[in-house]
């Protein structure tokens, strides 16, 4: 069966993804999300028109509090947890310049 | 003091009942646990962190309330495992993930917090698939959990080590958490009750995330009337997760006694055919016998929507997850991994941190929610949902409870799925449940011809977890009255 998803396509996903592939895992991914894909091909085959898409088993409405400060985490505690923080911030590499 | 072998292998209900009357002391049944878990768990793996110190304080805590004459609540003294993706403050949270490993949340998850107002002791965090995804067990960074009823098998997943603690006599009673079917299918395999709850019944606040949509919390146990004494405690609306149904709810204990009587029973016969093995089938029917035998009515009905579940449930899941997952990236907690700018850091940090089968499935939600293909997968699989749901409604019109199998099979091999869509196709019979955000539970009924055990599926529509509950406890009772056949069970489980 011929692959539904190439190379190409899986090196562009995991740069969506924010992922690198080697490329043996470019090739066996693109093998492996064909075979899901072609599983899925009932789906695709199936006739569904006018049907509305059901996003959630719930009939979800907002959902609303009072605009009050509530119990909120300890800031020192969070930042403990980050693997960077200076000032109270969350501290991260240079974002700004060539991205390469 | 008890003898220390006298308080394994109790039930949550007694050792609650022997805590709450003075009978026994909550230290002493905390230190068996402890003591069973310290001598067979280096093997079977169900932990991946014991909280043995913390557990030693509870315990003495509601020994002292109860010798205060305080109330020390429904669950005084109950050990309870907790899956690994629930948010315990101060303790590790790894979801099996070198991405959260040493990763010290700042605070419970409602559940986690609920249990320990009810006066359970927490023993440890018990391994998973990393994040939830797969149904082995397998998938964990930190190495497999074995099923304690033959340790050359899996014990299921993705709550395996929920599944093998509780099976093993580690915690009579666990929480896990059920995406497309990691509840039931690790109790199934491990011989263990385990039940999903509606959709929205439970709080999902401090769940660690994968696919929000069909994430579900709920009880693994080795008795219905567990099941359902848990359930009393972590039921209920929770104004920290938006979609925690507001509804009063009724008490679950005094729904486990009503019987069958008068209800009426569907067979699926989209699950009762083609893929399922020869033994789970004949546990099924004597089942369904059994149901009958204590006064249901049964029938044959068709979901016909069911069959493509699993499809849309591949891509949904997986659209979902990588869309919560984007969430590690190095900067606020777990992995980084140093790169020159916070680009090249967030690709380091997350080709580093995720295991392959976190990888697939990021990648293939990616795909179908990328431009082009959206309508053709997701928003296609979004109306079969719809489809599962209206098929389900017209079924539930002629009958209160759907039956079915759990898994297709008893407990597989380690490295018996190695193709990984070979290893989805377990999920069969559990997936249609999340899609519809319906309540269903596993409870074991006999062995299958290796011995291992077989569990059975009921379903019921939202909010009937009494009905489930009342039928699940028919089950309990019939198997053990020796109405499921099958070969003695293998021997080799620590309990």
């Amino acid at each position: 069966m011929a692959g539904r998803i190439s190379p190409d396509d899986v090196a562009h996903v995991a740069r969506l993804a924010r992922l690198e592939l080697s490329d043996a895992e470019v090739a066996t991914f693109a093998s492996q999300l064909s075979d899901v894909l072609d599983h899925a091909a009932d789906v695709e085959a199936l006739d569904t028109t006018g049907v509305e898409p059901m996003v959630h088993p719930l009939p979800l409405r907002n959902v609303l509090r009072p605009d009050e400060v509530g119990d909120v985490l300890e800031r020192d505690e969070v930042l403990a947890a980050a693997p960077d923080a200076a000032d109270g911030q969350f501290r991260v590499p240079a974002i700004l310049g060539d991205p390469e | 003091m008890s003898d220390a072998a006298s308080l394994l292998g109790r039930s949550a209900s007694d050792i609650a009942a022997g805590v709450r009357s003075g009978a026994v002391s909550a230290a002493d049944v905390v230190d068996a646990h402890l003591d069973a878990i310290a001598a067979e768990d280096p093997d079977i793996n169900a932990f991946n962190h014991v909280t043995a110190d913390e557990a030693r304080r509870a315990a003495a805590a509601v020994d002292e309330a109860v010798a205060a004459g305080r109330d020390p609540g429904p669950l005084a003294g109950v050990p309870v495992a907790l899956k690994d993706n629930l948010c315990t403050r101060g303790v590790p949270t790894t979801c099996s993930s070198r991405m959260l490993e040493g990763w010290r949340p700042p605070y419970d998850a409602t559940v986690v917090a609920l249990l320990a107002r009810a006066g359970a002791v927490a023993v440890g965090k018990t391994n998973l698939d990393e994040f939830a995804m797969g149904s082995s067990t397998e998938n964990s960074a930190f190495g497999p959990t074995r099923n304690p009823r033959d340790r050359s098998r899996v014990p299921g997943g993705s709550s395996g080590g929920s599944a093998a603690a509780v099976a093993a006599g580690f915690a009579p009673v666990a929480l896990g958490s059920d995406t497309g079917g990691s509840i039931r299918q690790p109790a199934a395999l491990c011989g263990v009750v385990g039940l999903k709850p509606t959709y929205g019944l439970v709080s999902r606040y401090g769940l660690v995330a994968f696919a929000s949509s069909l994430d579900q919390i709920g009880p693994m146990t080795t008795t219905v009337a567990d099941a359902a004494l848990l359930l009393d405690v972590i039921a209920g609306h929770d104004p920290a997760d938006s979609t925690s149904i507001p509804d009063e709810l009724p008490r679950y204990a005094d729904a486990v006694d009503r019987g069958v009587a008068g209800l009426r029973v569907g067979v699926v016969s989209e699950l009762s055919g083609a893929g399922i093995a020869a033994d789970v089938a004949a546990r099924t029917a004597e089942a369904v016998a059994a149901l009958e035998a204590a006064g249901a009515s049964v029938e044959e009905v068709s979901v016909p929507a069911v069959t493509y579940g699993l499809s849309a449930y591949y891509l949904i899941a997986p659209a979902e997850a990588s869309s919560n997952l984007a969430r590690y990236d190095g900067v606020r907690y777990g992995l980084r991994v140093d790169a020159p700018t916070t680009d090249a850091m967030m690709i380091a940090t997350r080709t580093a941190g995720f295991g392959p089968e976190v990888k697939r499935r990021i990648m293939l939600g990616t795909y179908a929610l990328s431009a082009g293909y959206y309508d053709a997968y997701y928003g296609k699989a979004q109306q079969v949902r719809t489809l599962i749901a209206r098929d389900f409604a017209a079924a539930y019109e002629r009958v209160d409870l759907l039956v079915s199998p759990t898994s297709p099979t008893t407990a597989f091999a380690f490295g018996a799925k190695e193709d990984p869509l070979a290893m989805y196709l377990n999920d069969v019979c559990t997936i249609p449940s999340n899609l519809a955000g319906h309540p269903a539970v596993s409870v074991p009924f006999g062995v299958g011809d290796d011995g291992l055990p077989v569990g059975v599926q009921l379903m019921a529509p939202a909010l009937a977890e009494e009905r489930l509950l009342a039928a699940a406890a028919v089950l309990e009772a019939a198997a053990g009255a020796g109405a499921a056949t099958g070969q003695a069970a293998a021997t080799g489980g620590a309990s």
